[in-house]
């Protein structure tokens, strides 16, 4: 959690500094969602996300040099600099991105899902979307095959409160995400997503469910995005007092500060050598985003289509 | 039933519809690949809204031929997922009018993600169905999109005319690792073709023309139903003293410039023929082309013969006055010939 928020706040610096350019949403504040699911998935779930994804990236374990190089548009980033900051994958982690179509990665979630089911090779896809996608209609359409066929697949309403400057209230009738599969029969709950463990514990039913072959699961996590939707948002749409209640009273790291030291018993020097650990990977990351080289300008043309028949 | 004889005979081959020669294709991929799927509205039970998928649910069973519900955008989504989650998904839409409901899916997500992930994100996914106007059917399930998905880098866009074209490219489309859009006809699915080749192993490259009917005077190119009118054309050119060549596109996207422009160096005219509409067409494209390739070469300017530019009418005599007809062809051929 600590990386992916010193990671962030490393990457606004450089979207300051103009090494970043064009779209940049930060996840700050939503850390505990992404670090609980991760901590019970196995090796062959899939996940994938929207455009919020650097958090993703790094609780799936990839590689922060690599994204933020490609943050900053340098071949060494996981897309060669290519894909930029929404749109960022890794098969070997599979992290199937990073996509910047509101609610487009549901159904192709519900896709990676399909095949976990048709390999049998008893994976679950972790799909995740936002509050404001979860009024699109293809998430409708990927409930329905979804629940229809069994997919497992768990469903991740990130509900941060705002759809870039639209709240929640203006947005969105009924204010249950996690209702909304009643009509298709997918159970699902609403979680804090501001406490680790709680997601944690509701990430673990869920996946449970759907790897036992019961199905899809929806999990509405209650969480708060502390910067504006992107860069270029000044979030002007809500108080500062409503944001500082959020950070004072439900920081997600300040929370698991505590369940370390309180309950896990861990020690405070043991804290700070993680934290002085996590300064140094971030700092390597930016020095590698500023030092990778551009992509060449012979790769405009490549990656545009596969060569030859990749059947085996 | 009339058995269209097409360019050298092969004792190799055989006749039939193009209907019975997609299904044929598919289920030879099928067999040949256990991660070959197909999926779209009415392939399984109902064998197919025109009968494409006809027995296949039988041999392959419900795992790999599913019957989805009527959500184009959800079920092209999660067809692109399985792709990327290592399955060979051919969706079937009921027609690609249909496709504009997951246009987004297929450019935003299947076209675009091996180039976004630097190469990673492979798609290997067909989209495939009938396309254009069938008969009259009126505005919203008549259209091309040849053109729409031609523009798109990423994606390759294939149209067959005979039985054994259909055949032979839609298992290069299933074997070929990105994604295709595959155009075919209603019209003529119920066609037969004596060139369908019974051989599981052969598959016709995309990205090659063929030369229906060679001929010196002036260069015909179409695709799809159209090369059907465009050979009835130069039969009746011929009666009139002008040998006209006919090249059978079959791949839009990549186009085979090469032997068109081989073939406008031979002839010095062009008439491009193509269904839809006429404004960034595939003629126009053409048309630039040869500007760009072949421009020393032309006797006059190149003719376009498209679909008159209105949404398809409903009434018999409109919707035949919006369609290229054969006479359309011939009077084309006889302009750029200067023999109007």
């Amino acid at each position: 959690m600590l990386l992916i928020r010193r990671f962030e706040e490393r990457a606004a610096q450089l979207y300051g500094m103009g090494l970043i350019a064009g779209f940049c949403h930060l996840y700050i504040g939503q850390e505990a969602v992404v670090v609980g699911i991760q901590s019970i998935l196995q090796p062959q779930d899939t996940i994938i996300t929207a455009y919020r994804d650097h958090g993703h990236m790094l609780a799936a374990g990839m590689d922060p040099k690599g994204v933020m190089a490609e943050l900053t548009g340098r071949s060494g980033g996981y897309s060669k600099g290519k894909g930029g900051s929404m749109h960022m994958f890794s098969r070997e982690k599979n992290f199937f991105g990073g996509h910047g179509i509101v609610g487009a990665q549901v159904p192709i979630g519900t896709g990676l899902a399909f095949a976990h089911k048709y390999k049998a090779d008893k994976g679950v896809s972790i799909t995740s979307m936002g509050d404001g996608a979860a009024n699109q209609g293809q998430v409708y359409e990927s409930y329905n095959m979804a629940s229809l066929w069994k997919l497992p697949v768990v469903f991740i309403v990130e509900n941060n409160h705002y759809g870039m400057g639209t709240s929640q209230e203006r947005s969105s009738a009924g204010p249950n995400y996690y209702g909304r599969g009643q009509g298709w029969n997918i159970p699902g709950e609403k979680v804090d997503g501001m406490v680790y463990t709680a997601v944690k514990e509701a990430a673990a039913r869920a996946v449970d469910h759907a790897r036992a072959g019961k199905g899809p699961y929806i999990l509405e996590m209650d969480t708060y995005r502390y910067r504006g939707h992107s860069m270029s948002d000044p979030a002007k749409y809500r108080s500062k007092e409503e944001v500082e209640t959020v950070k004072v009273d439900r920081d997600p790291i300040d929370h698991f500060r505590i369940y370390m030291t309180k309950t896990l018993k861990i020690s405070e020097d043991k804290i700070k050598k993680i934290e002085d650990d996590i300064k140094v990977v971030v700092l390597e990351a930016v020095e590698f985003s500023k030092t990778s080289p551009e992509p060449d300008p012979s790769e405009l043309y490549t990656d545009i289509l596969n060569e030859g028949n990749a059947v085996t | 039933m009339t058995v269209e004889k097409t360019a050298l005979p092969n004792p190799g081959l055989t006749s039939m519809t193009v209907r019975e020669a997609l299904r044929d294709g598919m289920a030879e991929e099928m067999r040949r690949d256990s991660t070959v799927f197909l999926m779209g509205e009415e392939v399984a039970e109902y064998n197919g809204a025109y009968k494409v998928s006809q027995g296949l649910l039988d041999e392959f069973g419900s795992k790999r031929i599913v019957d989805t519900p009527i959500t184009e955008h959800g079920f092209a989504g999660l067809g692109v997922g399985a792709a990327f989650g290592g399955l060979r998904p051919i969706v079937e839409f009921m027609t690609f009018n249909f496709s504009m409901q997951a246009i987004d899916q297929i450019i935003n997500s299947a076209a675009k993600t091996l180039y976004m992930s630097g190469g990673q994100m492979g798609c290997p996914i067909v989209f495939r169905g009938p396309n254009g106007a069938a008969s009259r059917v009126g505005a919203q399930h008549s259209h091309c999109y040849a053109s729409w998905y031609a523009h798109c880098p990423g994606l390759k866009v294939v149209s067959p005319y005979s039985a054994g074209d259909a055949k032979a490219l839609l298992k290069a489309a299933i074997r070929d690792p990105n994604p295709v859009i595959f155009l075919e006809n209603e019209l003529l699915y119920g066609h037969t073709f004596d060139d369908v080749s019974q051989d599981p192993d052969y598959v016709l490259p995309i990205g090659q023309a063929l030369i229906r009917r060679p001929g010196k005077d002036v260069t015909i190119t179409a695709f799809s139903i159209m090369v059907g009118k465009a050979l009835e054309a130069a039969e009746a050119l011929a009666e009139l003293g002008i040998d006209a060549e006919v090249i059978d596109l079959r791949s839009i996207r990549p186009l085979d410039t090469e032997t068109i422009v081989r073939s406008v160096m031979k002839t010095n005219r062009l008439v491009s023929v193509e269904e839809s509409w006429p404004f960034a067409g595939i003629g126009s494209e053409i048309a630039a082309l040869m500007m760009e390739h072949a421009f020393d070469y032309l006797d006059a300017p190149v003719f376009r013969v498209t679909g008159a530019d209105v949404p398809m009418p409903y009434a018999a005599n409109l919707e035949h006055l919006a369609l290229p007809q054969v006479a359309d062809i011939i009077e084309a051929a006889k302009a750029v010939c200067y023999k109007s």
